[in-house]
């Protein structure tokens, strides 16, 4: 018989789409939040490797300045790193003392990576002390509706988290999904019918079909 | 925490809340009063109830004495 001891590695799961996203309570810039103090509101959770690092800071002030835009449409914003919040507040005054932009967001302190471990944000292939640049897009009924991953070293594109943010809201407003490339004003596609009636309907109703499965509409 | 400062005195978004419930209300009346994010009134109002600064029932929050003493 071995003697040999091996490290038991606990198996992390990616929270999934389309169920809720895992609760927890946390210690932020803005004081002690759960995630169910947003519900009702849409939010985007995100995290990022480390405070007063250079990609970091770029998107920091680019999440700051999408913000306002986010509100219009009921989005708040909740970061995350595992950093004191010691660390986070000097690093917000100091973007704001170098930069003049205002960070208007908490941000998480998960020193214990217990969210980090939860929404699997740490890919330890990456960093085991890091987290990646993962983005979950929360509905108001806490559900998780979109995930976003990306690597230490590829700075998000803000203008793709607003076309999500568009794109989910205009699925759940007019019940239609949206095609590749979709942008507010662009046709959106109707869904596939799913049984034969209703692909023979679809092609008669008016609409600008391709064929019976690839039907779009303006809104 | 984000509403009692170490030193047991309130911060100035807890006194916004504080303010908004000379009646009782519900966490979306006092975002509509005060301002504040809907995030921070409910966890502003969880760390004053654990303090004793307020109580809820049935979903609206009301002063207790401790929170009138307190503005």
């Amino acid at each position: 018989m071995s003697t040999e001891v091996t490290e038991v590695v606990k198996p992390v799961g990616l929270p999934r789409l389309n169920e809720p996203a895992p609760d927890f309570e946390a210690v932020t810039t803005h004081g002690v939040i759960r995630l169910s103090d947003y519900r009702g509101r849409w939010l985007i959770l995100f995290s990022h490797p480390a405070d007063f690092t250079p990609v970091c800071t770029t998107e920091f002030i680019a999440f700051a300045e999408i913000y306002p835009e986010l509100q219009k449409r009921g989005v708040d914003l909740l970061g995350l790193s595992i950093d004191s919040v010691y660390s986070h507040i000097a690093w917000v005054r100091n973007i704001k003392e170098k930069t003049g932009v205002e960070i208007p967001f908490p941000i998480i302190a998960d020193l214990n990576k217990e969210v980090a471990t939860l929404y699997g944000m740490i890919m330890p292939g990456e960093s085991k002390t890091e987290t990646s640049r993962c983005v979950f897009v929360i509905d108001p009924d806490g559900i998780l509706r979109a995930m976003i991953y990306y690597p230490l070293t590829t700075g998000r594109n803000m203008h793709e988290i607003l076309r999500l943010v568009d794109a989910l809201q205009t699925t759940d407003k007019y019940k239609v999904a949206t095609p590749a490339n979709w942008k507010p004003g662009d046709k959106v596609i109707v869904p596939a019918p799913r049984t034969l009636e209703e692909a023979e309907e679809r092609v008669k109703a008016g609409y600008e079909c391709t064929d019976w499965y690839l039907c779009k509409k303006e809104l | 925490m984000a509403c009692i400062s170490a030193d047991g005195t309130l911060t100035a978004s807890a006194r916004k809340i504080l303010e908004a419930l000379s009646e009782s209300a519900t966490p979306e009346e006092i975002v509509h009063v005060t301002g504040l994010p809907l995030f921070r009134v409910r966890s502003g109002l969880r760390e004053m109830a654990q303090a004793g600064l307020v109580e809820e029932k049935e979903g609206r929050y009301s002063l207790t004495e401790s929170g009138k003493q307190k503005l």
